[in-house]
C-alpha cells in the first residue's frame, strides 16, 4: 500500500506555512517552541473563524494551505492524527465545571472540545461529505491516519485524502512531563493521492505504527519493503534531547545503520509533540524535492547522493514506534 | 467485499457484565437507566446508565493486583469488554497478523477530573500523565493480549467505535492483518454529562426514542469489544456473523445539529446498503442510533423514510435500555445487532407513548420472538457530522 | 434603563459572548433576525444568548417559543428583557 504527495500545507515553530523549509529560525536555548502562524483571515472567512479555538485555527489553516498548495483540489477524504486533540477547550470546560459548581455553562468550549472538531470542521468548510476520521493515539496518531488513508487510496473507492497531523501546546500537560524535553506544536496537512500527481512526485511507500514491538521491527519492516539498510539515502530520527529516549536511536545509530547513513533529526526545530511526524514527514518530501535537507536539520551528513529513499524513525517513550518510507 | 467475519463478542454496561447477561435484560426488556451514584453532581436528578461496578469491583473483577491506581474507568470497562470478546474467540492467529482499534471520546477524563486540582497545578505524579489521553485504555488492552502491531484510537464524538470497526474491517479488506480486535470504551463523566447540559440536551426522566414527546439524551457507559477475522483465520464454528457493509461519511452540515431533511443519514445508509450489495427490501431490522432528541430522530426518522419508502423494516433504539454509551455506543450496537440476528428476535424502543406526527413509521414496541433476521442496519451518528452506517448479516 | 441605552448594551454583550470580534456595535441593526438571515447565528448561538440573558439580567427564559420570540432581534431581547425586570 502506498500514495503519491500531491502537496503539503505546514504551521510549524519554522516559517513554514510560507513554504520556507529552510529551518534557519534559531530554536536553541528555548523550552518551549509555539507554531508561526500565518494571518488566518485570508484562509478561514470571519464567520468561520469567530467560534474557533487556536487549534482550530492551525488545523483548518494548515488545511487550507494544502488546499491552495494543491491548486485548489478537493479531497474526499479527511483523516486527522491529534495526540491530545483540542486539549485547551478541554481543560476550558472542565475548570468552568469546577469553578461555577456545574452551572450556567457555555457549551462552546464542550463542543470544541471534541477529538473529532478539526477533522468535522474542515469537512464542512470544503463541503466534504465522504469520509472523515480522527485518529488519538499518542506519538502514533499521525501515523494511523497516514494509514488509514493508505487503505482508502489502496481500495480505489477514494482518490484523493487529506491527511493531518496536530497537536497545540497545553501549560498543564506540559507541567506533568516527567522529563522536560523542548516541547513544540504544529499542524501539518497532507494531500495523498492513488496516482503520482507529476514526474517528481513523492510516493509515501510505506507506513507501520508498533507497540512495544521486539528488537528486530525495522529490519522486518525494510526487509517486507525490500529495501536494505545500506540503500537508505536518509534517517530521519525524533530525538528530543532527552537521554533516556535519545539512547534508542544512539543504539541504531551504533548497531544498524551502516557508518556512512545520512542522519537528519529535526525535534530541535519544531519541538516535541505527539504529531511531530507530520512536520518530519513535510521535511523529509520537502528535501526530496529540492535534492537536499536544510543545513541545520542535518545530524551526520553521511553520503551525499540526492536523497531518494528516506526512512523516518520515531518513538514516543520507546513504547510507540513509528516507521515511514518515503521515496523520490 | 472480502469477507468480515465476526468471532468474538464482549460487553459491559447498564445491561450487565457480558454479552450473555445483555441479552438476559433486552429479553426482559429492563432498562439499566437510573440515578446517577458513581459521583456527585449537580444533575443528579438526570438519570443515566451505569455499570453497576464500581472500579474497585471492577479491578478484583480482573485479578487486577498491581499498579491499581494506573487504571481508570474507562480502561477498566474496555477491558473487561477485550478479555470476554477474545476469549470467546479461540483461533490461533501468527501475532504480527493481530491489530487493535479501539475508540473514546472521554479517555482518561474519569481520572483527570477527580484530580483535577492536582493535574491543573502540575503536582500529579508524572506516572499519570499516561492515564489523561485517549491511548491509555488501547495500550492496556493491547499489553494485556501482546498485539504490537497497528494499534489505534478512533475518536469521532458518538460514532468512534462504528468508525472503529469500519478501520478494523479495513484492516482485514487489505490484507493488513488476520484478526483485529474493534471497540470502544467510554466510562460516565461529569465532564460528558456538563456537556450535554450545557446544550440542553439531556433527559430529566429517561430517554424517549421516536417519541413525540422525546426530552433528550440519557447518558450511559460502558465498553464493547467485536474480533473481526478474515475468511482466512475464521473457524467456521466460531463465526458468529458477518459485518456485510459499512460506511463513514460527514454531513458538513453543522457542528452538532444533523439537519432536519436527513440527508447526512440518507447519504449513510444507502451507501452502507451499496458496499453490502444489498437492496433496502433485504433488511429485516434497523438498530437506529435513536437518541431520544428532537432533532436526532426527526432527521433519522426522515432517512430511513427516503431510503426504506413505504416498507420500512421494524426500527428501534436500544438507547432506553443502555443509555448513550457515547464512543461505546456503535460496537454495543453491533452486539445487539449481532444478537438480534443469533437469536431471531427484535427488541422493542422502550417508553414509547406517542407517533411523532412528522414520521410515517412507529418504531417497534413489542418483543419478537423467532421471526427471521438475517440482515441487521445499524446507525451511529456523531457531533461534527461523523456518520457512520453498519449492517450485519447471517454468516 | 432606557431601550435605545439597552439596545446599546446588548449589542456590546452580544460581541462579546458571540466572539464576533471583526464586528463592532454599529454593524448590528436592532431590527434585522439574529438568526438564519442577518448576522447569520445559529442553535448553539442561542443557547449562548439565553445564557447572557440569564448571567447579565438575571432572566431565564424556558419555554422554546417565548425564547423564538425573545431572540428574534436586539430589539426583541430588549423588549423581552424590559417588560420581566418590571415584573420582578
Amino acid at each position: 500500500m502506498h500514495a503519491y504527495l500531491t502537496s503539503t500545507g505546514l504551521i510549524s515553530p519554522q516559517r513554514t506555512f510560507e513554504n520556507d523549509f529552510s529551518c534557519g529560525l534559531q530554536t536553541e536555548g528555548a523550552a518551549i517552541l509555539p507554531a508561526i502562524e500565518p494571518d488566518y483571515r485570508g484562509l478561514i472567512s470571519p464567520v468561520q473563524l469567530r467560534r474557533m479555538s487556536r487549534i482550530l485555527k492551525l488545523g483548518i489553516g494548515a488545511a487550507q494551505l494544502c488546499i491552495n498548495n494543491a491548486g485548489g483540489l478537493q479531497p474526499d477524504a479527511i483523516i486527522v492524527g491529534t495526540g491530545l486533540a483540542c486539549v485547551n477547550d478541554l481543560e476550558i470546560f472542565l475548570k468552568s465545571i469546577i469553578e461555577t459548581g456545574e452551572q450556567s455553562l457555555s457549551s462552546i468550549p464542550f463542543i470544541n472540545s471534541l477529538h473529532n472538531t478539526v477533522a468535522a470542521q474542515v469537512a464542512r468548510i470544503l463541503k466534504i461529505q465522504t469520509y472523515n476520521n480522527t485518529h488519538c493515539h499518542r506519538g502514533a496518531s499521525f501515523e494511523n491516519a497516514l494509514l488509514d488513508a493508505l487503505m482508502l487510496l489502496h481500495e480505489k473507492e477514494h482518490k484523493q485524502a487529506l491527511v493531518g497531523g496536530i497537536d497545540e501546546f497545553s501549560m498543564h500537560y506540559y507541567n506533568l512531563l516527567p522529563a522536560k524535553v523542548v516541547t513544540g506544536e504544529g499542524a501539518g496537512f497532507f494531500l495523498l493521492s492513488h496516482l503520482p500527481a507529476g514526474k517528481n512526485s513523492v510516493k509515501i511507500s510505506a507506513v507501520r505504527t508498533f507497540y512495544a514491538p521486539g528488537e528486530d521491527f525495522i529490519a522486518r519492516f525494510l526487509a517486507e519493503q525490500h529495501t536494505p539498510v545500506h540503500q537508505l539515502d536518509a534517517v530521519l530520527l525524533g530525538m528530543n534531547g532527552n537521554p533516556s529516549d535519545d539512547a534508542v536511536y544512539h543504539r541504531l545509530i551504533d548497531n544498524f545503520f551502516p557508518p556512512d547513513t545520512r542522519l537528519i533529526t529535526y525535534k530541535h526545530l519544531c519541538g516535541e509533540y505527539h504529531t511531530s511526524s507530520a512536520f518530519a514527514l513535510a521535511l523529509a518530501a520537502h528535501s526530496i524535492a529540492a535534492g537536499a535537507f536544510p543545513a541545520p536539520a542535518v545530524f551526520k551528513p553521511g553520503k551525499s547522493a540526492k536523497p531518494q529513499k528516506v526512512l523516518l524513525y520515531n518513538h514516543y517513550q520507546n513504547c510507540n514506534h513509528t516507521l515511514m518510507l518515503v521515496t523520490g | 467485499m472480502s469477507a468480515v467475519y465476526i468471532t468474538g463478542a464482549g460487553m459491559i454496561s447498564a445491561l450487565g457484565n457480558s454479552v450473555k447477561e445483555t441479552l438476559l435484560a433486552l429479553r426482559e426488556q429492563r432498562s439499566g437507566i437510573s440515578p446517577i451514584t458513581l459521583f456527585d453532581t449537580r444533575l443528579k436528578h438526570i438519570p443515566a446508565g451505569e455499570v453497576k461496578c464500581s472500579d474497585e469491583e471492577l479491578l478484583d473483577r480482573m485479578d487486577i493486583h498491581s499498579d491499581r491506581d494506573t487504571y481508570t474507568r474507562t480502561a477498566l470497562l474496555g477491558l473487561t469488554a477485550a478479555k470476554e470478546a477474545m476469549r470467546m474467540s479461540q483461533s490461533s492467529v501468527d501475532k504480527q497478523r493481530i491489530s487493535l482499534v479501539s475508540s473514546t471520546t472521554t479517555g482518561g477524563m474519569s481520572f483527570h477530573e477527580k484530580n483535577a486540582h492536582t493535574i491543573f497545578t502540575g503536582t500529579t505524579g508524572s506516572k499519570y500523565i499516561a492515564l489523561l489521553d485517549c491511548a491509555d485504555a488501547a495500550q492496556k488492552i493491547a499489553r494485556h493480549f501482546g498485539i504490537s502491531n497497528n494499534i489505534t484510537t478512533v475518536s469521532t464524538a458518538c460514532s468512534s467505535s462504528a468508525n472503529a470497526i469500519i478501520v478494523g474491517a479495513r484492516m482485514i479488506k487489505t490484507g493488513m492483518a488476520d484478526k483485529v480486535l474493534v471497540g470502544g470504551t467510554d466510562a460516565l463523566t461529569r465532564f460528558a454529562l456538563n456537556g450535554f447540559n450545557s446544550l440542553e440536551i439531556l433527559s430529566p426522566d429517561g430517554c424517549m426514542p421516536f417519541d413525540a414527546h422525546r426530552n433528550g439524551i440519557s447518558l450511559g457507559e460502558g465498553a464493547a469489544y467485536l474480533v473481526l477475522e478474515s475468511a482466512a483465520v475464521a473457524k467456521p464454528e466460531n463465526i458468529l456473523c458477518r459485518l456485510s457493509g459499512y460506511t463513514n461519511t460527514n454531513e458538513a452540515y453543522h457542528q452538532t445539529a444533523s439537519s432536519p431533511d436527513g440527508e447526512g443519514a440518507t447519504l449513510s445508509i444507502r451507501q452502507a446498503l451499496e458496499t453490502a450489495g444489498l437492496l433496502a427490501a433485504d433488511i429485516d431490522y434497523i438498530n437506529a442510533h435513536g437518541t431520544g432528541t428532537w432533532i436526532n430522530d426527526l432527521s433519522e426518522g426522515r432517512a430511513i423514510e427516503t431510503v426504506f419508502g413505504t416498507a420500512i423494516p421494524p426500527v428501534s433504539s436500544t438507547k432506553g435500555y443502555t443509555g448513550h454509551t457515547l464512543a461505546a455506543a456503535g460496537a454495543a450496537e453491533a452486539i445487539i445487532s449481532m444478537l438480534a440476528i443469533q437469536h431471531n428476535l427484535l427488541f422493542p424502543n422502550l417508553r414509547f407513548t406517542a407517533q411523532m406526527p412528522e414520521l410515517s413509521f412507529t418504531p417497534q414496541t413489542t418483543m419478537e420472538e423467532n421471526v427471521p433476521v438475517n440482515h441487521v442496519l445499524s446507525n451511529s451518528f456523531g457531533f461534527g457530522g461523523s456518520n457512520a452506517t453498519l449492517i450485519f448479516s447471517r454468516p | 434603563m432606557e431601550k435605545t441605552a439597552l439596545v446599546e448594551q446588548l449589542k456590546t454583550q452580544i460581541i462579546e459572548a458571540l466572539l464576533l470580534e471583526d464586528l463592532t456595535p454599529n454593524d448590528i441593526d436592532p431590527a434585522a433576525p439574529l438568526f438564519v438571515e442577518g448576522l447569520g447565528l445559529d442553535s448553539i448561538d442561542a443557547l449562548e444568548l439565553i445564557l447572557l440573558l440569564e448571567k447579565q439580567y438575571g432572566i431565564r427564559v424556558e419555554d422554546p417559543k417565548e425564547r423564538r420570540d425573545a431572540l428574534q432581534s436586539v430589539n426583541a431581547m430588549a423588549d423581552y428583557i424590559l417588560s420581566h425586570k418590571s415584573e420582578g
